[in-house]
This record gives C-alpha cells, sequence and structure tokens, in this order.
C-alpha cells in the first residue's frame, strides 16, 4: 500500500527487460533487448555527459552561458541542438520500421505492441521535437539579426519555451526507461486513446508530452511576433523584410491561434482519462468527432507552420546562390499570407472519411486545391530567380534544388488526397504516408538542413566542411526518394499505415527497396556528424569572423560571425530590400561607430530552465499516478514564477568601451581580410569578406 | 515488344494477390473504384501541365546559368508584367477545372448514395470488432465473419458501426473506405462488384494489436450461387447467441473466433444462423442509449 503512494502505478513492470525475464520467448527477447538497448543508450547517455561535464568543470560555462542565457541566439543553438538529438532518435526508429516491414511477409521481428510504440513515438518526435525545435531554432537564431533587432520581445519567455520543449522531449525520452509508450499514433484518436481502450501510462506519456511542447510553441509565436512587430530597425517596413522574416510572421500568427485547440483536446482527453469525463468516449454522449476537429484544427496549420519558415529559408538560399534579387517579392509574401489564411479552412480533409455530407466534403476539397494555387506560385518565382542568375550549386542549394523537383510531386499526390472521391481509396494508406513525409522531408527537413548549413558560420564563425555536406544532402535526397517514392505504390495497392505485417508476397519488393532508402537516410545523418566533427577540429582553416561568407543580401551578414552578444553595435538604418547587397555596392558596409551609447542587455536567468524541470517532474508524477511528485512539480513553478516577481536587477548593461573593442577588432579583421570572389567561397581563403556579386560581374 | 507484354502481367500481378484476390483500385472490380481510377488518372495528367515544366526546366536552369562558365548574368534583369499573371492563371485554371470534377465526382461517388439505377440492392450490416468484422444480412437472417458473400451485380447498401474503437471498412477493388464508429454512430457505404471474384477487404484505422490481421475476403459469386450459399448458412450456421457473442466481444481475430465456436471446422468463416430481428438496431440504440451506467432509466 505504502508503496503505490510512493511510486503510483510505477512497477518493476515498466522496465524494458521485464516482460523478457518474465517469459523469454523468443519474441519477447528480441523486443526486450531492443528497447533495453534504447533504455541503456538513455541512461548511459545522460551519465556520460554528465561525467564529462563534471570532470571537464564545462558544468559551469554550460549552465551561465547556455542554460539560464536569455540570448536569442544561444536559445535557438540549444533549440537545434534538441532537435537533432530528437532526429537521432527518431531516425532510428524509422529505420527499424522500414527494417521490420522489409521482413513484415507473414511475421517479422517486432511485436505489435512495441511497433505501435514505434509509430507513436516517431510521430509525435519528428513533429513535437524535432521539426518544431528545429525550426524554433533557425527563427530564434536569425530573425532578430534579419530585422536588425537587439533580442527578441520577451527574452525570458523565449527561455521559458524553451525550457517547456525540452521538457516535453525529455518526457518522452525518459518513457524509453519507463515503458509503455502509447500505441495511439501521433494523433492520439480516442476512443482507443481512452481508459476502456488504453488503461496503461502510454497515452499519458503522449497527453503530456505534447501539452508541454504546445504550451512553449504558443508562447513562442507570441514572442515572434511580437518581435516582428515592435523591434524592427529604422526602415525596416514591412515590405522590405526578408522573406524569411515574413513567413516566420505567418508561423507565428498560425501558432498563435492553431496551438490552443491541441492544448485544449489533450486537456480534455485527459480529464477523460484522469477524472472520468465522457467528452470523447463511446459511453454516456462522448463523441471523438470532436476530438478530430479540434485536433485537425490545430493539425492542419501545423503543417504550414512547420513548411512555411523553409520556404523562407529557400527565398534566402535561391537569391543569394543565384547573385540575384528575390523575383516576385510582393507576390511571395502574399502567397504565404493566403497559405496562412486558408490554412485554417481545411482541417476536415483529415477526415474526408468520417461520414460528412458530400457537400461538405467537397467545399473542403476545393479549399484545399486552392493552397496549391499560391505554392506552386511559389515553386515558380524561385526558378525565375535562378532565371540568369550566377547560381553556385552549395550544400544549401543541393537541398533547395531537391526540395522543388521533389515538392512537387508532393503536391500532385496531395491535389489527389485533396479530392474526397480518390482519398476515399488512399486515405490511412502507406500512400497518405508517402504523400506527408513528401511535403515534410524536402518541405521542412531539407530546408532546415539548409539553414543549418547557410547560418552556421554566422552562428560559430567558421563554415561547415563541404565534401560531407554534399555527401549527406545527395544522401538525404537520394535516400528521400528510395525510402518514399515505394510507399505510393503500396498504398495503391491496399497497405494501410500501421502495419506491423502483411500478407501479400507482391509488396515485399517495395518495402525492401523502402528499407534500402531508410538506411540511406541514416548514412546521410551520420555523414552530418561526421561534418560537424570535422569542421570543428578543422575550424581555423574556414573561419568568417568578417562574417558573410556568402556574399549574403540581409542584415544578418552585415555584423561579426558570430555576432556580439547586443547583434549590431551600430543600429542598422535601411532604405530598402536586400540592404546589406545595397550598403556593399555603394562601398557602405563596415561603418565605423557614432554616437556609441550603453547598451541593456537581459540578464541570465533560471526561470526557463527551474519551469522545464518543474513541468518534468509534475507530468512525470501525472504519468505515474505519482500525486505527491505532481503536486510538488507544481508547487515548485509556482514558486519559480512568483520568485521571479522578486528578482529586480533583470538587465546587464554593456559598457561603451566594451562595444567599440569588438567594433574596432572587427572592422580591422575587415581591413586586414581580403574580399574573395564567389570562384573561392569553398576554399579557405573565403574569411567572410565578399566582392558583390554584381561587382565582380562587371570587373 | 516483349517488355509491351511483360508491362501488362507485371501489372496484373502487382495489383492482385498470389491466390488472385483482387488488391487495388487501380484494377477496379465495380463502377465506383471504376470511376475512382478515372479520376486519379485524370488529376495526374491536369496536374502534369503545372509539374512537368518545373522538373524540366530546374536542371536546365542550374546548368545554363551555372556560376563562371553559364550564360549571361544579368542580376538586374526584368521579366514582363504578364509573367507574373501566367504564374497565377495557370493554375488558377487547373485548379478550375479539377474543382468542378471534385465538385462532380464527390456527389457522384458519395458514399452515402444509394446506386438505385442499378436495381434493389442487397442490404448488408457491417459490425466492427476488435480485430474482425461481423456482416449480418438482415434480409436473409444469416451474419458471417471473415468472408462476405454477395451476388455479382447487385447494388450492395452496407450500414456500419462499431462496438469498439474506430475502424474503417474498405473493399479497395470495389470503392472507397467509410469509417465504422462506435457511440450508437451508423455510417453508410454503397459498393457494387461487376462480376464474380475474390476481393481483400480490411480495416485500415490502427485499433491494437491485431490490426494488421483484421483482413477479410469479399467474394462476389452469381446471384444463383448467393442464394445457395444463404441456404447453406442457414443449414449449417451457429446460432448468434450470447455465447456467439461473447466469443465476438474478445479481441480476438476471425479466426480465433471461428474455433471458438466451431472447433472442428475451424478453417472455415464463420457462419450464424438465425440472427436475432433487429440484431443490428439494438446494438445501435443500446450503444446510444445515455444509461449505459445507471444514469437515467
Amino acid at each position: 500500500m505504502t508503496w503505490d503512494i510512493i511510486f503510483g502505478r510505477l512497477g518493476l513492470d515498466a522496465l524494458p527487460f521485464w516482460q523478457m525475464i518474465q517469459d523469454p520467448t523468443q519474441s519477447n527477447v528480441v523486443n526486450g533487448l531492443i528497447a533495453s538497448a534504447a533504455a541503456f543508450l538513455v541512461v548511459f547517455g545522460a551519465l556520460a555527459v554528465t561525467v564529462l561535464l563534471m570532470s571537464r568543470g564545462w558544468w559551469r560555462v554550460l549552465w551561465s552561458d547556455w542554460l539560464t542565457s536569455l540570448d536569442h541566439k544561444k536559445i535557438g543553438i540549444m533549440y537545434i541542438a534538441l532537435a537533432f538529438i530528437m532526429l537521432a532518435r527518431g531516425l532510428t526508429e524509422a529505420v527499424i520500421m522500414r527494417g521490420q516491414q522489409a521482413v513484415g511477409l507473414y511475421g517479422g521481428f517486432l511485436n505489435a505492441d512495441h511497433f505501435g510504440q514505434f509509430f507513436s513515438t516517431h510521430g509525435t518526435i519528428m513533429i513535437f521535437f524535432m521539426a518544431m525545435p528545429f525550426l524554433t531554432g533557425v527563427i530564434n537564431y536569425v530573425m532578430p539579426l534579419q530585422i536588425g533587432a537587439r533580442d527578441v520581445s520577451f527574452p525570458l519567455m523565449n527561455s521559458v519555451s524553451l525550457g517547456l520543449t525540452a521538457a516535453g522531449a525529455a518526457l518522452v525520452m525518459a518513457s524509453l526507461v519507463f515503458q509503455p509508450f502509447s500505441t495511439g499514433g501521433w494523433s492520439g484518436y480516442p476512443p482507443f486513446t481512452e481508459m476502456t481502450y488504453s488503461p496503461d501510462a502510454g497515452p499519458d506519456y503522449w497527453i503530456w508530452a505534447v501539452t508541454l511542447s504546445s504550451l512553449g510553441s504558443t508562447l513562442s509565436g507570441i514572442n515572434f511576433a511580437a518581435t516582428i512587430y515592435k523591434n524592427r530597425c529604422p526602415g525596416m517596413t514591412l515590405f522590405r523584410m526578408p522573406l524569411f522574416t515574413w513567413t516566420v510572421l505567418c508561423t507565428a500568427i498560425l501558432m498563435i491561434f492553431a496551438m490552443p485547440p491541441l492544448m485544449l483536446a489533450t486537456g480534455l482527453l485527459a480529464l477523460d482519462r484522469y477524472l472520468g469525463f465522457h467528452f470523447f468516449t463511446n459511453e454516456l454522449g462522448g463523441n471523438m468527432m470532436n476530438y478530430a476537429n479540434l485536433f485537425w484544427l490545430f493539425g492542419h496549420p501545423e503543417v504550414y507552420i512547420v513548411i512555411l519558415p523553409s520556404f523562407g529559408v529557400y527565398s534566402e538560399v535561391f537569391s543569394t546562390f543565384s547573385g540575384k534579387r528575390l523575383y516576385g517579392y510582393t507576390v511571395l509574401v502574399l502567397a504565404t499570407m493566403c497559405i496562412a489564411v486558408l490554412s485554417f479552412t481545411v482541417w476536415v480533409h483529415h477526415f474526408f472519411t468520417m461520414g460528412q455530407s458530400a457537400p461538405l466534403n467537397a467545399a473542403f476539397g476545393i479549399a484545399t486545391m486552392l493552397i496549391g494555387i499560391p505554392t506552386g506560385v511559389k515553386v515558380y518565382d524561385w526558378m525565375l530567380t535562378m532565371y540568369r542568375g550566377s547560381i553556385r550549386m552549395t550544400v544549401p542549394m543541393i537541398y533547395a534544388v531537391g526540395f522543388i523537383m521533389l515538392f512537387v510531386i508532393g503536391g500532385l499526390t496531395g491535389i489527389l488526397l485533396a479530392n474526397p472521391s480518390v482519398d476515399y481509396q488512399v486515405h490511412n494508406t502507406l500512400f497518405l504516408v508517402a504523400h506527408f513525409h513528401n511535403m515534410l522531408i524536402p518541405g521542412t527537413l531539407f530546408g532546415m538542413l539548409a539553414a543549418y548549413t547557410f547560418w552556421f558560420p554566422k552562428a560559430f564563425g567558421f563554415r561547415l566542411e563541404e565534401t560531407w555536406g554534399r555527401r549527406a544532402s545527395y544522401g538525404w535526397v537520394a535516400g528521400f526518394i528510395l525510402a518514399f517514392f515505394p510507399l505510393y505504390g503500396l498504398g495503391l495497392l491496399g497497405m494501410p499505415r500501421r502495419s506491423l505485417s502483411f500478407v501479400e508476397p507482391a509488396y515485399l519488393p517495395f518495402t525492401i527497396v523502402a528499407m534500402v532508402g531508410a538506411l540511406l537516410l541514416l548514412f546521410a545523418f551520420f555523414s552530418l556528424a561526421l561534418q560537424l566533427w570535422i569542421s570543428v577540429r578543422e575550424r581555423e582553416t574556414r573561419r568568417v569572423f568578417v562574417g558573410d561568407p556568402w556574399d549574403g543580401r540581409s542584415l544578418e551578414w552585415a555584423t561579426s560571425a558570430p555576432p556580439p552578444e547586443w547583434n549590431f553595435s551600430r543600429t542598422p538604418e535601411v532604405t530598402g530590400r536586400d540592404p546589406f547587397t545595397t550598403a556593399k555596392e555603394g562601398g557602405e558596409a563596415y561603418q565605423p561607430l557614432r554616437d556609441v551609447k550603453a547598451i541593456e542587455m537581459p540578464r541570465n536567468s533560471i526561470l526557463g530552465p527551474g519551469l522545464g524541470l518543474a513541468g518534468l517532474i509534475c507530468t512525470f508524477g501525472l504519468v505515474w499516478y505519482m500525486w505527491w511528485l505532481a503536486i510538488a512539480g507544481a508547487v515548485l513553478a509556482l514558486a519559480a514564477l512568483v520568485a521571479r516577481g522578486f528578482v529586480r536587477d533583470t538587465e546587464r548593461r554593456v559598457e561603451v568601451a566594451e562595444i567599440v573593442g569588438h567594433h574596432d577588432q572587427w572592422l580591422a579583421a575587415v581591413q586586414a581580410t581580403p574580399a574573395v570572389t564567389r570562384a573561392k567561397e569553398l576554399t579557405p581563403e573565403n574569411r567572410g569578406h565578399a566582392v558583390p556579386s554584381t561587382q565582380e560581374a562587371l570587373a | 515488344m516483349r517488355v509491351r507484354r511483360i508491362i501488362p502481367i507485371v501489372a496484373f500481378l502487382a495489383l492482385t494477390g498470389c491466390d488472385g484476390t483482387q488488391l487495388s483500385f487501380l484494377n477496379p472490380q465495380g463502377p465506383i473504384a471504376s470511376q475512382q481510377r478515372t479520376h486519379f488518372l485524370v488529376i495526374i495528367a491536369f496536374m502534369t501541365i503545372v509539374i512537368l515544366p518545373v522538373l524540366v526546366l530546374t536542371p536546365l536552369l542550374i546548368w545554363r546559368y551555372r556560376y563562371g562558365k553559364g550564360a549571361s548574368y544579368m542580376p538586374e534583369a526584368r521579366l514582363p508584367w504578364w509573367i507574373e499573371i501566367v504564374l497565377l492563371g495557370v493554375p488558377l485554371m487547373v485548379v478550375g477545372v479539377l474543382g468542378v470534377l471534385l465538385w462532380r465526382n464527390t456527389a457522384a461517388l458519395d458514399p452515402w448514395r444509394p446506386m438505385e439505377e442499378a436495381g434493389a440492392p442487397l442490404h448488408i450490416q457491417v459490425v466492427g470488432y476488435d480485430w474482425k468484422w461481423l456482416f449480418i444480412y438482415p434480409d436473409q437472417g444469416v451474419a458471417t465473419v471473415g468472408e462476405m458473400v454477395f451476388p455479382a451485380g447487385t447494388p450492395i447498401a452496407f450500414e456500419l458501426t462499431s462496438e469498439t474503437v474506430m475502424q474503417s471498412f474498405w473493399i479497395p477493388a470495389l470503392g472507397g473506405q467509410v469509417y465504422a464508429m462506435g457511440g450508437g454512430m451508423v455510417t453508410q457505404l454503397h459498393l457494387m462488384a461487376d462480376r464474380p471474384g475474390v476481393f481483400r477487404g480490411l480495416n485500415t484505422q490502427y485499433n491494437g494489436l491485431g490490426f494488421a490481421e483484421q483482413q477479410f475476403n469479399a467474394r462476389a459469386v452469381p446471384a444463383a450461387e448467393f442464394n445457395a450459399w444463404v441456404s447453406a448458412v442457414r443449414t449449417e450456421g451457429a446460432p448468434l447467441d450470447d455465447r456467439a457473442m461473447s466469443a465476438l466481444a474478445r479481441k480476438n481475430t476471425a479466426q480465433d473466433v471461428a474455433r471458438l465456436l466451431s472447433p472442428k471446422a475451424a478453417a472455415d468463416p464463420v457462419r450464424l444462423f438465425p440472427v436475432p430481428e433487429a440484431f443490428f438496431a439494438d446494438l445501435v440504440r443500446r450503444a446510444s442509449a445515455p444509461s449505459h451506467g445507471g444514469y437515467g432509466h
């Protein structure tokens, strides 16, 4: 009895190897070993990192320079680090699932429960803890620099967003050690996820991980929108903002309006599960259609939340590496806004098959196809940006070109799915799985990897190594094609998504090819890791302190790499689009300082990591019915918020001498560094001082 | 010549299971699936107008305007104003045409729409369980689990509900899928097979451990043979009584139900007779009644 009060419903059977020991059948042993290996990696990885931090004395640096920092650049980098860690797990799970289906004719090696957890964690992680942190990180790093701001509007809230997102990710990681996770998929449809059908802790893990993450994302959305509205530098009118910043604005608005319905859906589901309410049950008037509507009221805008920032990245990449201003800027801005608005009008297309009337389905189908129009216009605008340009096929360009050619195929299958009469035939099949991966891998992930490669030198002061970068980019493109085009075929042959096994030999060639593709994707991921390793080791040969390695066009390139904490020693003033290109062409980039004033920057705060930890404690307690722990976490969160109210000394003054010192050092570096043409872009001679493409052409 | 002969054979093998079961609407066996395939192909044809230029021109642009060696670099090049009209106009027209097709086909292929033009329908009531389907033939008074037999050339009017979580009922070679939902919700579906054959049917909505095994054969037979089959079920069937209901209520597959109900003939699909009057309506009423617990009366 007393143990129940302490441990709730957490027992030995939650350990990944317990079933294997109790009942050592072959299947239990195989699955137990896989699960135990994963749990071992989590525990051992956490221990190894802790020991390393302690023994090297890096703990203090990590705490005071990173975890408690309110600098939007550091928060951005931490978001991206989180995304890469979660990508490693999500991708590994994908490879295991592909492996299962490659041998899945009449069986395979995974058991059904384990497979269910695999597809649920894979989807949940890739959306909420890979794509969202990745784009939130890139936005955090780049957007304030692009609009000439010192930081986001609410630096402390930014840190809290990161804390909550990381807590959600930690909860999903904890489910590897204390099992199980949900088997209800990333969308967690009731009544399957209700107590009647899934009484274990799985759906509760899912509910709280997603709730923490969506709370963090709502706050991020508010922060980004406020920053863009209020913190632009003088002259930066809305229609002079770089396209990436425009896509961030649209994404931020979508986050503000789309995340709350999700929190509502998970909150009501939690009431059903914990307190016996009947919102979505089969009994007592509950109706899951309410869940489907709430979830997809979030879920469809979510697609554009994760894809619009990538559209912005591609716009910057096509323009920069073609040496040309973006074609059709105004149309691209309007198209982005159209997509953002339309994304709220199409959610029913996720459940055409749930029995709405034909006219309702048709209306939502046509609304869905309408989104294809602005998206199509964008693709052609990017192509016309390359027209008469001077194209350098660097790594970000490989991703961008791979994206437009693959994305239009995803667009075709999207239009097919938008037609209810066709959707009735491919809904819930691997055709649908292929379609949304076709949007999310070339759309979101390629864009984020392009952004990573493009802005890495800005963030760390040195370029990434090129050879392994290319291998990685070709690996992602080829791996995607091999892994997902067969899935279109399987879907048309009637294979449902989330199938553990199958009895049709006709499916086998397709699943084997998809498996090869998944291995290629894994190779691409390792190439990225290797690239980072080599780049860090050889960083001195690729230093770009001057800050402009790619002949950039917008303000983030007009400061040192890495930028000082205050971003710009002299607040930029803007007179048009592509302000840095204009300044370089007029010989006005790299100006000395005038009327320097001291700058106030926010001091570090432990509130962000504190609330994250409190959230993790509270939700872990809720998952396992350790009520004392849940209450402790909630009290800790409340105490942290109240305590913050008493903190008065929240700003740090950056003195004039420090600002001038940094600026003079930077200008001296500019003077000492010869400007290079684009022919030397990838050589050690590129130290971040660029000859503008237009002047290079004249010479 | 050889390739020409091989392609249809390979396609046939791919669209048909090894035992000749029809798997896909790309090899349609009924009027609905046939129209769905046509619509599918027409959309691809129209979308090619928008997609093909991207696939062809992107590599050409990269090659022609490559740094250093490419054609003349003109960063200030202005394109004529009408380009933007074309960029907007072409997808608008494509979506316009596809929108009209969508509206018409959504109405014409609405699963709710009875296929009156093809004659009087056979009624089949489908109940989803974990992880099998119960097929009730109310007019014949029989029921089956794991196999659905029906006359070719006769429209089938389905009513669907679920005694468990949501499921999605689908016979790809005949037409689209519709969800079977619990809580007293009933959905409808109308399908027809052009000719006798065996078509694979399945659930596509994940509902737990046995999900991948929730498949059945939909067998279309000549009308005379169907009547003979009904008579056979009436003579051989086990009653749909409490014992059968408790076997169905367990989390198991159609084969497991067969083993529980008729251990001797466990390899055969479960055949049930008699079926209580208004069996399906009673299930639905019980599920939708607010007094599931002790609430109300």
